[in-house]
């Protein structure tokens, strides 16, 4: 499939420090990619290129004709000096007055069109900059750290939110982020940032991989493996490893069954007591990355 | 009312509402100094246009826009913090311009007049010259606006719903150096950036988007030229600080207002 953004050996230095070193990545239509690594690691960086913020001193970036991008960036700061109004801060943005209100309703936000943009929570911009995305009608969602400021239910339903919007409008969604635990289940292809790219693949690829290991550490350690759950539940009984192919291929919607547990306790071909089931597809839905959520805070269960 | 005030207050009132939204500009980018560099370059310029025998408005505009785009490219090396390399230009750009008029052969300017303005001598040609550009300027204000107001909030954002960061910067420089240029005669170079900067503050705590901020601001600083003009004819004050005051009173009134409201 043709690629709706594409970066070919993107390199970018700042002064004599190399923030992205022949960064290569492509995201399809009706996938959603998540970039992790660690502070510093060029995630922001990489967004910046690939909207043309930022200049690359190497490589580049291609879009397929006529793109339409929808990008949150990671914070924006208005001046309190700024007055400037949520309904007024969508309105910038173009489209008529009922799909503003619709893309705030959207995002679960539909009160806060009066209300200043210097006055709004993290968690609140955020739903608001993805509002602000959403009414652009775009090809391409470009997210950065777009669950910051976000609570726990929040977080869940943000996730579901993006899902759903990835199967009916077909587009691709590109997200950094740092939340390792919830991102390895809502993404169909997770691309592990330091500099370089470090390691990329479908999430259990990735998190079986040494530099992955290396580049997280303790928080690394939590097993992911692919649910080998029989979904015609016929029975097959417990080795019902042949069934667990059907989903592996990574097809964008049939992406990968996987399942989240607390620290390893088990190999990654089996799963770990206590483990959640927890489905990656776009119609897993809220209750799903719920799951997850209880797998990281068993207490929020 | 005499054929000299009405000419004064008719270029009073064009050059209040272009500055009304570049001012809301200059204060939500926090540029106030970058006003500053480019209206002292004023100086210069018009110690140039006379020294070659052009019209002082070409020498005016073409310094001021020299000087917006030097600040800004050296303020791009990142040696410096940003107020730093403000303060070396302006008072550099003072200090060559006060420099430069010594130096020009011929009868002395009136400096005093450049610096603080002299809007009771606003001639019809003046008139002309400021009504056309001030057309121009608001003009292509209102067609910028909606770009400018998403660079401001958020630089990236403007970038990835298509717009250019180096059309933004070009766009807000040369509207701030041919303000600078229409603005000299009306309160001087010294006074030009608080033009820009008392309608806009004082119009923010009663405001609530970019729109009407600069649609207060505009409001607020015809009533100042009006008072300031008033006030002048009164006490026979000079005019531009006193046009400067009655914006200075509107700001604390506005302030007052809020803080009642709170």
């Amino acid at each position: 499939m043709t690629p709706l953004i594409r970066a070919e050996a993107l390199t970018i230095r700042h002064g004599r420090r190399t923030v992205l070193d022949q960064v290569d990545l492509a995201v399809v239509p009706g996938e959603i990619v998540t970039v992790i690594g660690p502070n510093g690691g060029g995630k922001t960086t990489l967004l910046r290129a690939l909207i043309g913020a930022a200049r690359p001193n190497g490589g580049r970036v291609w879009r397929r004709d006529g793109l339409r991008l929808g990008y949150t960036p990671q914070k924006i700061a208005v001046e309190r000096t700024m007055p400037v109004t949520v309904g007024r801060f969508l309105a910038l943005a173009g489209g008529a007055r009922p799909a503003q209100a619709a893309a705030l309703d959207r995002v679960g936000a539909r009160a806060l069109g009066p209300a200043q943009l210097a006055d709004l929570s993290g968690g609140e911009m955020q739903r608001v900059l993805l509002a602000r995305a959403l009414l652009r009608d775009p090809d391409l969602l470009l997210l950065d750290e777009p669950t910051q400021g976000l609570d726990q239910p929040a977080e869940a339903a943000f996730y579901h939110l993006l899902a759903e919007i990835r199967a009916e409008r077909g587009i691709g969604v590109l997200l950094a982020s740092h939340d390792l635990h919830v991102v390895m289940a809502a993404s169909d292809r997770v691309i592990c940032l330091n500099g370089h790219v470090c390691c990329s693949g479908a999430p259990d690829q990735v998190t079986a991989d040494p530099a992955y290991r290396a580049l997280f550490g303790a928080r690394a350690d939590f097993a992911l493996y692919r649910h080998r759950h029989d979904h015609s539940h016929d029975g097959l009984g417990p080795g019902g490893a042949d069934h667990g192919h059907a989903n592996e291929a990574g097809d964008r919607h049939g992406a990968p069954s996987v399942s989240v547990s607390a620290p390893v306790s088990a190999p990654m071909s089996a799963p770990a007591p206590g483990a959640l089931p927890l489905r990656g597809d776009a119609g897993a839905g809220p209750a799903a990355v719920a799951d997850a959520m209880a797998a990281r805070h068993p207490h929020h269960a | 009312m005499p054929d000299f005030l009405v000419r004064a207050t008719l270029a009073g009132v064009i050059v209040a509402l272009v500055a009304a939204p570049l001012g809301c500009l200059v204060v939500w980018r926090r540029m106030a100094y970058f006003g500053d560099a480019t209206a002292h370059a004023a100086l210069l310029g018009v110690a140039a246009a006379l020294a070659v025998e052009l019209p002082v408005m070409v020498g005016v505009s073409a310094l001021a826009a020299a000087m917006a785009l030097a600040v800004t490219a050296a303020a791009a090396t990142g040696r410096y913090a940003l107020d730093t390399v403000l303060g070396v230009f302006a008072h550099a750009a003072l200090a060559a311009g006060l420099v430069a008029l010594a130096l020009l052969p011929g009868p002395r300017v009136d400096l005093m007049g450049l610096l603080f303005g002299d809007i009771l001598a606003v001639s019809v040609t003046d008139l002309l010259v400021i009504g056309v550009g001030g057309a121009v300027l608001l003009g292509v204000t209102a067609l910028a606006w909606r770009g400018l107001v998403s660079a401001t909030i958020s630089p990236e954002l403007m970038v990835a719903e298509g717009g250019s960061l180096a059309r933004d910067r070009l766009t807000i420089t040369l509207l701030l150096a041919l303000f600078v240029a229409l603005a000299l005669k009306i309160v001087g170079v010294v006074l030009v950036t608080s033009l820009l900067i008392l309608p806009a503050a004082a119009a923010r705590p009663v405001s609530r988007t970019p729109e009407g901020m600069a649609l207060i601001a505009a409001g607020l600083g015809v009533a100042a030229v009006a008072a300031g003009l008033g006030l002048s004819l009164a006490f026979d004050t000079p005019a531009g600080p006193s046009i400067i005051l009655a914006a200075t009173g509107a700001f604390v009134l506005t302030n007052i207002a809020a803080l009642l409201r709170a």
